[in-house]
């Protein structure tokens, strides 16, 4: 019992730095958030700040994040699941060199990587120039949404292979062999056996996409211009621009509503997953 | 004998240029309780995923029913397999995976039902349908992969290494499962195995396989009594296997003393391995044998006495029900006909090529 108590009270005292920073760095800047957002410059209650997402201007920008960050999971998807499964069936040899290609940007820092985008996409960037020599029609993509998805797909594409990777890898090649053995043809196989088995993988792959995704502002800044805003450079604009505290808290309380939303969905699936 | 049902031909196989089966002919009749038995590695999986189709022969044909299957897709073949580690689908509850290959051939509602439930019923697991495969144990998972595997009415069921994941007591329990369901189906079944015991109480028919060839093939009392060579002998159960002398049909030199023994064709004054089961060599008294000894050591088995007897310069294994303490002098006799001559592999390529291909 006295051992017990000690080893308890051992624990406690190591986990403490943890609790500490979480405290100091996620529940009290949340806390200031859910102030700032219900309140007013005289610190009385108000649902203002809340409801401002429905001026235009920032449900507009809302519905932007919303639109760009889903065609970006849905394409991040695309690209990821047949990588996944090259990766996975080659489990033994060229797994290293693939991984190794798709990590070693992550090597990088974010905003350069981003910003190395802005070079190649510029009306004047290396893609134009390369289209020029070849005499072909140069392309228009910066400043607009394209060019933040290709950004959005780029930057956030490896957290969707990993989580799908590693369901795949999971998957017992006899399960596969099972299928086949019992009559389903390759297309059958993969709906009725290998799709159902990946849903975990698939499902925290496009939560670790859509929510980064959601509220980015850093892409939309560099690959978007000044032209396009997404929620996250109004919430953005609003703390460091404009100084009001209390709309872009506001607003991040709109914005952490959808990404609670998505938690739970992920959190009810994996429950049902695990049963 | 019964009608021809599967037969290889002439299947090479090799995986990163390692050769796994070299030139392996194999005939399987219908109704037949088929074991491919031998260590890992010995290419009774692969012969086995052949057969399945999930292996594609370098070289070589298979025919099932007459027809020439080598290129068959796995799921156009009329056989049914039962993997290693039950490879259930765990995202399907237990009536789902069952009903799967019906589903796939999209059979009715009912016909499924009625199936679901006598598959159940055979492998005595009514009213599982609802329960999810990761809270099965191991020996019922096992048998919802027969039953899933048996509802399709294959002409052949394929069960590879089907008991290995198992604890000692169900693996003895579902060997006589897997014979009863043989009889009450009346298919054919190829099973895989290492153990060389649930061969010999299961099969009615044994191929006994080393390095990719078929080292023997018989009947468990066959491959048991009269193994061809040493390989054989060694596998499949303990034995005595000591290096002799054929002096004339009938009389072998074992350890320098005469033996008579039932074997001819030999020829005279050829060098050969006999195999002497344990329980084939007899302790007598001193002076009443055939060959003077001691023994050395003694481990009470249960059924019976295993020990060591040195004599002739061999170290003997020998069981009997008759306890002879350590130290104890000893005759050995044995029987002519419990002396079983096989002849000497020449080079490590022919041992592998077991004797009967010579």
């Amino acid at each position: 019992m006295w051992k017990m108590f000690k080893d308890r009270r051992k624990a406690g005292a190591l986990a403490s730095p943890y609790f500490a920073w979480a405290l100091i760095f996620i529940l009290v800047p949340l806390m200031m958030i859910l102030w700032y957002g219900f309140t007013d410059d005289a610190g009385v209650f108000t649902m203002a700040n809340i409801l401002s997402i429905a001026q235009p201007e920032h449900a507009k920008s809302l519905l932007l994040a919303l639109e760009l960050s889903v065609i970006s999971t849905v394409i991040c998807f695309l690209l990821a699941y047949p990588l996944g499964m090259i990766l996975a069936k080659n489990r033994m040899s060229s797994q290293g060199i693939i991984t190794t290609i798709f990590i070693l940007p992550m090597w990088m820092n974010f905003l350069l990587r981003t910003f190395s985008w802005m070079t190649l996409l510029e009306n004047h960037g290396v893609i134009n120039g390369v289209l020029e020599f070849l005499h072909l029609p140069q392309i228009r993509v910066i400043n607009t949404p394209g060019a933040i998805v290709i950004g959005m797909v780029y930057n956030f594409l490896p957290f969707m292979i990993m989580p799908i990777y590693n369901s795949l890898a999971k998957i017992d090649e006899n399960v596969i062999n099972a299928a086949r053995d019992l009559g389903a043809n390759p297309v059958q196989t993969f709906l009725r056996v290998t799709l159902p088995l990946t849903v975990p993988g698939i499902i925290s792959g496009v939560t670790m996409v859509f929510i980064p995704a959601l509220t980015t502002f850093a892409i939309s800044t560099m690959l978007g211009g000044s032209k396009i805003l997404l929620i996250g450079n109004v919430i953005e604009q609003e703390f460091t621009l404009t100084y009001d505290w209390h709309l872009g808290s506001g607003l991040s309380i709109v914005l952490m509503i959808f990404i609670v939303v998505n938690m739970v969905v992920s959190l009810i699936s994996e429950k049902k997953d695990e049963q | 004998m019964s009608k021809e049902l599967i037969t290889l031909s002439h299947i090479s196989k090799s995986f990163d240029g390692q050769l796994i089966l070299d030139d392996l002919n194999l005939v399987i009749h219908e109704n037949e309780f088929v074991t491919l038995l031998g260590p890992s590695g010995c290419g009774k999986t692969t012969t086995l995923r052949i057969i399945g189709g999930f292996e594609t022969p370098d070289a070589g044909k298979v025919i099932f029913d007459g027809e020439d299957i080598t290129a068959l897709a796995p799921n156009k073949r009329q056989l049914n397999t039962v993997f290693q580690k039950y490879a259930l689908f765990t995202h399907m509850d237990i009536a789902e995976n069952i009903a799967f290959g019906l589903r796939i051939k999209n059979k009715t509602d009912q016909y499924i039902k009625d199936k679901i439930s006598y598959a159940l019923k055979l492998v005595n697991l009514e009213g599982y349908e609802h329960r999810m495969p990761d809270s099965l144990s191991g020996g019922q998972q096992q048998r919802i992969a027969i039953a899933r595997a048996i509802v399709n009415e294959p002409k052949v069921l394929l069960l590879d290494e089907p008991l290995g994941a198992l604890d000692l007591k169900l693996r003895q329990d579902m060997q006589y499962e897997l014979i009863r369901l043989k009889k009450e189906l009346g298919i054919t079944f190829i099973y895989v195995t290492h153990d060389q015991e649930e061969a010999l109480t299961m099969s009615d028919h044994i191929v006994v396989m080393n390095q990719g060839y078929i080292q023997q093939e018989g009947s468990p009392e066959d491959i048991y009594n009269e193994p061809e060579n040493a390989f054989v002998a060694d596998f499949i159960g303990d034995s005595n296997i000591i290096t002799a002398t054929m002096v004339r049909d009938e009389l072998v030199r074992i350890l320098g003393v005469e033996f008579a023994c039932v074997d001819k064709g030999f020829g005279t004054e050829k060098p050969v391995d006999v195999v002497i089961r344990p329980e084939d060599v007899e302790l007598v008294p001193r002076g009443q044998g055939q060959l003077a000894g001691v023994v050395t050591h003694i481990i009470f088995k249960g059924v019976h006495y295993e020990m060591e007897v040195q004599a002739g310069g061999f170290e003997w294994l020998v069981h009997s029900t008759k306890e002879s303490p350590v130290g104890t002098e000893v005759d050995i006799r044995v029987d002519p006909f419990n002396i079983q001559v096989m002849n000497k592999p020449e080079s490590e390529d022919e041992q592998a090529l077991g004797v009967e291909d010579v």
